[in-house]
């Protein structure tokens, strides 16, 4: 049964930098065409997640990008640790704005931890999106799977287009 | 990912579902087969639910939202839905409208919550042109400071669904099962329900009239195919669905009204 997060809301935070590489994970100000922040270091998906992985065990979370969009996070449903995850499979959901928004998984593998500050704090989620808003450790059954991951030049650009588009 | 189009090509096509007293559950339960395991884009319609309800969105509280014991003395079904968003009484005089779409159905609209909002309430809008001052105002539809319909929403990676429960008519007393809810509208301004709601039946002429009126707005978007709702009810559920709208059980309730006595 998937593990139910109760929260509080916290204000939207909207993160406009674009890190370096090699920089820290809070970036100086800066301006960027999509005015979300894209960090190094990181792979991402077409649907606004990102992936870090260290030693065959990646952290999942959603993008600047995707936290701007969905709005101020009231909810955070995630599944237990333990379960497996295929690409693409949802592995829970955010509330935000009266909606459901499922969180799918870049990567396949079994779910390790999850992160159990989203239970008081969903608004981490906005806030600290890829650093104290992670939400899932994956310990990954097929590490190639990475490749096909959009590097942040590419999601960057993938971000840009989908913007423009509507 | 699959786009349902018109045989004329030049709208996308919507099965529409129009019906009456359909009991809430086994809508909210349809509503969530058809996000999940369809691939068609989907409007329901149903004119007034058989019974009373109570229903809250997927993460309500029930000691912060509901009357539980009052709940339990006057056995009131407590459904909890699949999509976000607060808690409502529904009855006879509630009017639903889901609309179920591919990412894609709507050109140029991005899927998450605001601008689905906004395009619903565009929809809205048009549809109630000549009633005076209907707008979207923090999530809710009002006419002023008053609102007659809520909103929810669940958004998957390929899908969308938005549904509203338009308020025709309620029973004032109905009220009484709802606590003022911790997260509120800032326009709500601490109101009691009766101040805050605003019942439909004032400004049309039926209901029949709105539903009519909202199915020539949706003809702008879409082209629409009339679905008997025996139709959809009858198919088959897919593989591997797994549904997550229930019915609070009685021993749900009673827990809720113990936690609350512990406090």
């Amino acid at each position: 049964m998937a593990m139910r997060l109760w929260a509080s809301s916290m204000a939207n935070a909207l993160g406009v930098s674009r890190a370096v590489a090699g920089a820290p994970l809070h970036p100086p100000f800066a301006f960027s065409r999509c005015f979300s922040s894209v960090l190094e270091g990181l792979k991402y998906s077409a649907s606004h997640e990102w992936v870090k992985n260290d030693g065959g065990v990646a952290t999942v979370g959603i993008t600047d990008h995707a936290q701007d969009h969905l709005g101020d996070v009231v909810f955070v449903d995630l599944t237990d640790p333990g379960a497996a995850v295929s690409k693409g499979d949802s592995f829970g959901s955010v509330e935000s704005v009266k909606a459901t928004s499922s969180v799918d998984s870049p990567v396949s593998g079994e779910i390790v931890e999850i992160n159990t500050k989203l239970k008081e704090t969903p608004g981490l989620v906005n806030s600290s999106p890829y650093e104290d808003g992670w939400m899932i450790k994956v310990k990954l059954s097929d590490p190639s799977e990475l490749d096909s991951l959009l590097d942040p030049a590419k999601y960057t650009e993938h971000c840009e287009a989908e913007d423009a588009a509507h | 990912m699959a786009v349902s189009h018109a045989k004329n090509g030049s709208l996308p096509l919507m099965n529409l579902v129009r019906t009456t007293a359909f009991p809430i559950i086994n809508q909210l339960h349809l509503e969530e087969k058809l996000l999940r395991t369809s691939s068609e884009n989907w409007c329901i319609i149903n004119d007034g639910t058989v019974d009373s309800a109570i229903v809250m969105g997927v993460s309500g509280k029930l000691s912060d939202l509901v009357e539980t014991r009052s709940v339990l003395r006057d056995r009131i079904p407590v459904v909890r839905r699949f999509s976000g968003g607060g808690t409502v009484v529904v009855g006879k005089g509630t009017i639903f409208v889901t609309f179920i779409c591919n990412k894609d159905a709507v050109p140029g609209l991005q899927p998450y919550p605001c601008p689905i909002m906004s395009w619903t309430a565009r929809l809205y809008a048009k549809a109630l042109h000549d009633v005076v001052d209907f707008s979207l105002r923090e999530n809710d539809y009002v006419f002023g400071d008053r609102k007659f319909g809520g909103n929810a929403q669940s958004i998957t990676r390929a899908r969308w669904l938005h549904h509203t429960s338009f308020l025709w008519d309620y029973d004032a007393r109905n009220m009484r099962y709802l606590k003022h809810p911790p997260r509120a509208p800032k326009y709500r301004s601490s109101r009691r329900h009766e101040e805050f709601l605003c019942p439909m039946k004032g400004f049309l002429s039926s209901s029949s009239d709105f539903v009519d009126r909202t199915v020539a707005s949706i003809e702008d978007h879409f082209s629409l195919r009339q679905v008997e709702l025996g139709a959809v009810t009858d198919s088959p559920a897919a593989a591997g669905y797994t549904q997550s709208t229930k019915l609070l059980t009685e021993e749900e309730l009673k827990a809720s009204v113990e936690s609350e006595t512990e406090v």
